[in-house]
């Protein structure tokens, strides 16, 4: 099963079992969608599944509307890009809405997020830093198969607003054997991904798995490195990170999106006002380049962290 | 797109025919066209309409007042001129079953759906009993579980929510009978959200009425610099639904056409785009004295007071008489007066008691990033800024 199966079974699943859920997107219907994340549902919950015009704005003003009523909209932007376009639905009015009035709005914005090859900059973004930094969203970032799941299905259980950022880097490559559809580890809790003991690197999303294999080849020359899994950059699980910091001294916060601000701003802050005393050396941040996201498969391997930027990254870390 | 079959509507059509012509997809009334439809029109209705007209503007002179005393924080947006548009959706609406998502200058549509004058008072006072309990303020304000959804600043905003809320009653099977309206302005209909809104009821064919109150003025930027075509009517063609224009500053016009509108709207017959010509008669807010708008503007035909021209309807058909509405002005004040006092006398929100959360959800680890852990124990609240 790979990371998309995950996502379409989390989407059927809720279809089947909550008759407030329906799905609505651009080319999400009979077709499928773009990616296939709703392959075949349509057809399974006639009356549930819906093409939207490509109006991104009113697409996240209908899941307000809707979510007001009760109903549990589950939202596909077609990337996360084109989300830029629903933002004042968003942030101004899905986000404010439960602080305002005391009535929750139950939606949930699938984004299909971060960057491909050859994608170029209007199809590769990584929008999680911005969407959490308005108060009143919640924002998911799940970096296995098995998360791509189970996070979407609690997501839609809760009565805030929800961006699901989804990886398209990760739909067809990362596979499971099977999901374990019972207990897991519920939104707000962060992951060992890899225990270590030498240096603590704190991904989430795609970066996770980029983290591990940086992980796996400073091995050979001794090192231990912890790779902690956010799972949600908001909420954000400082607990587990500042307990895997006191266990190795040193952080690096990595991240595929851009540099300025944004989550691995966010940890390296937290982690320097409250582990200060538990840091052997100064945190570290490594994110993408301060450009936009290149279209040419050469720069864009280049343009994000990479297995060997963040080993380069750790070991300068260590040498400290 | 809009299907002719209705014989109201043909009766309309036919009115308008003669006097001001008609678009493919729906009826352009003229003014003569209204009233030769008003025959018919319900005395309880205009009752209802033309004191929900009374009493908004008597609380909205009393806001006005308060601003300017310094009572009130923030601004004071005020609905003078156009209370017959807003009192006519506003009446033609059922609270209950219906949606409604009022804007800026819509205390009288407020005030028809039902909307108690204490909720006004509570918001622009900042009693934490109000409804935004001191969290929004001032026309930002409703409830939207009961049908009422609260408008953001953001113009356009409220379309597609209003079309999201019908297109959620038609997933629940409780679409039947449902009519969804909102009101904007001649500004909100360039923004891209008007827009993509409009087209997505009207794609969904929703049972939604979107009024728009062209009252020739975005804050100070005239229609010229705002629309090229002749007429936003016009556009309804292109969205494909039904498009109506109506004198704003006359109350039975109002509600024979804005009560056609929401009646084909419930009927069948898909979105309704309402047109309302009309001249705000304040300025933006209780800030602005709208020295922009031209003496010519001020003394023309639209620049009439429709509460004057409802009050000399009203006594004309029969539908009232002096003395009741003097009665009616006498209890409007007292009542306005009194949600005033109830509303100064509670108590403020106390930033000590705020809870500070603007997630409906709780996690067992809970996110607890020190800004917020800051703010919860602030010593001082910001101060007031007029």
């Amino acid at each position: 099963m790979t990371y998309i199966d995950a996502i379409r079974d989390a989407q059927d699943h809720l279809l089947r079992e909550d008759p407030s859920v329906f799905l609505y997107g651009q080319d999400i219907a009979t077709f499928g969608g773009a990616f296939k994340a709703t392959k075949g549902l349509a057809e399974a919950y006639p009356g549930r599944v819906f093409d939207a015009p490509i109006s991104e704005d009113a697409m996240m003003g209908l899941a307000v509307g809707a979510g007001i009523e009760g109903m549990r909209p589950v939202i596909e932007m077609q990337f996360a890009d084109f989300s830029s376009v629903g933002f004042n639905q968003i942030v101004n009015q899905a986000a404010t809405h439960y602080y305002r009035t005391g009535v929750p709005v139950p939606l949930t914005v699938r984004l299909p997020s971060g960057g491909t090859p050859g994608s170029g900059p209007f199809h590769s973004q990584s929008m999680e830093a911005v969407y959490a930094h308005y108060p009143g969203l919640i924002v998911l970032t799940p970096a296995t198969v098995s998360d791509a799941y189970h996070m979407l299905i609690d997501g839609v259980a809760l009565d805030d607003p929800v961006i699901y950022c989804e990886h398209k880097f990760l739909y067809r490559w990362l596979k499971a054997k099977s999901i374990d559809k019972g207990e897991h580890l519920p939104i707000g809790h962060a992951r060992i991904a890899r225990a270590g003991k030498h240096a603590t690197v704190v991904a989430y999303s795609a970066m996770v798995h980029e983290a591990v294999r940086a992980a796996e080849r400073l091995l050979q020359d001794g090192w231990d490195i912890e790779v902690v899994d956010l799972r949600s950059v908001k909420p954000l699980d400082i607990d587990t990170v500042l307990a895997s910091v006191a266990r190795t001294g040193r952080l690096l916060a990595l991240g595929e999106a851009f540099p300025w601000g944004g989550v691995t701003a966010e940890v390296v802050a937290r982690v320097s006002a409250e582990g200060f005393h538990l840091l052997d050396a100064p945190p570290m941040r490594l994110n993408a380049h301060d450009t936009p996201v290149p279209y040419h498969p050469k720069l864009w391997a280049a343009h994000r962290p990479t297995p060997e930027s963040i080993c380069d990254a750790l070991r300068r870390l260590l040498a400290i | 797109m809009q299907s002719p079959a209705e014989s109201e509507a043909d009766a309309l059509k036919a009115v308008a025919a003669g006097a001001g012509g008609t678009l493919s997809c729906g009826v352009l009334m003229n003014e003569s066209a209204a009233h030769a439809a008003n025959l018919a029109l319900d005395r309880e209705f205009l009752r209802k309409a033309y004191l929900a007209m009374l009493r908004a503007r008597i609380l909205e002179n009393k806001l006005s007042s308060l601003y300017k005393a310094g009572k009130i924080v923030g601004g004071v947006y005020l609905g003078r001129g156009q209370e017959a548009v807003s009192a006519a959706l506003g009446s033609a609406l059922e609270p209950g079953r219906d949606v409604y998502a009022p804007l800026i200058r819509d205390q009288a549509g407020r005030t028809a759906f039902g909307e108690p004058l204490l909720d006004c008072t509570r918001t622009y006072l900042g009693s934490v009993k109000g409804p935004m309990r001191g969290r929004d303020g001032n026309i930002h304000r409703g409830h939207p579980a009961q049908g009422m959804p609260v408008m953001i600043s953001h113009l356009g905003a409220q379309v597609s929510v209003v079309a999201g809320m019908l297109f959620a009653r038609r997933l629940k099977g409780r679409i039947d009978g449902v009519v969804g309206a909102t009101t904007i302005g001649d500004g909100a209909t360039s923004t891209g959200a008007f827009h993509e809104g409009l087209n997505l009821a009207a794609i969904e064919r929703l049972p939604m009425v979107v009024v728009v109150a062209n009252n020739q003025f975005a804050y100070s930027t005239p229609n010229a610099r705002q629309f090229a075509c002749a007429d936003l009517v016009e556009r309804a063609r292109g969205y494909g639904v039904g498009g109506l224009s109506v004198d704003g500053t006359d109350l039975l016009a109002c509600a024979s056409v804005i009560g056609e509108a929401v009646r084909r709207a419930r009927t069948g017959a898909g979105p309704q785009l309402v047109v309302a010509r009309l001249l705000r008669l304040t300025g933006h807010g209780e800030h602005d004295d709208a020295s922009y708008v031209p003496d010519h503007i001020r003394g023309d035909h639209y620049g009439r007071d429709c509460l004057d021209v409802a009050t000399r309807q009203l006594i004309e058909t029969g539908a009232t008489n002096q003395e009741e509405i003097d009665a009616w002005r006498e209890q409007s004040i007292e009542e306005v007066r009194a949600a005033v006092a109830k509303a100064q006398r509670e108590p403020a929100p106390d930033p000590y008691r705020e809870s500070w959360a603007a997630l409906a959800s709780r996690f067992a680890v809970p996110d607890s990033s020190p800004t917020a852990r800051d703010s919860a124990t602030a010593a001082t609240p910001a101060p007031a800024t007029p």
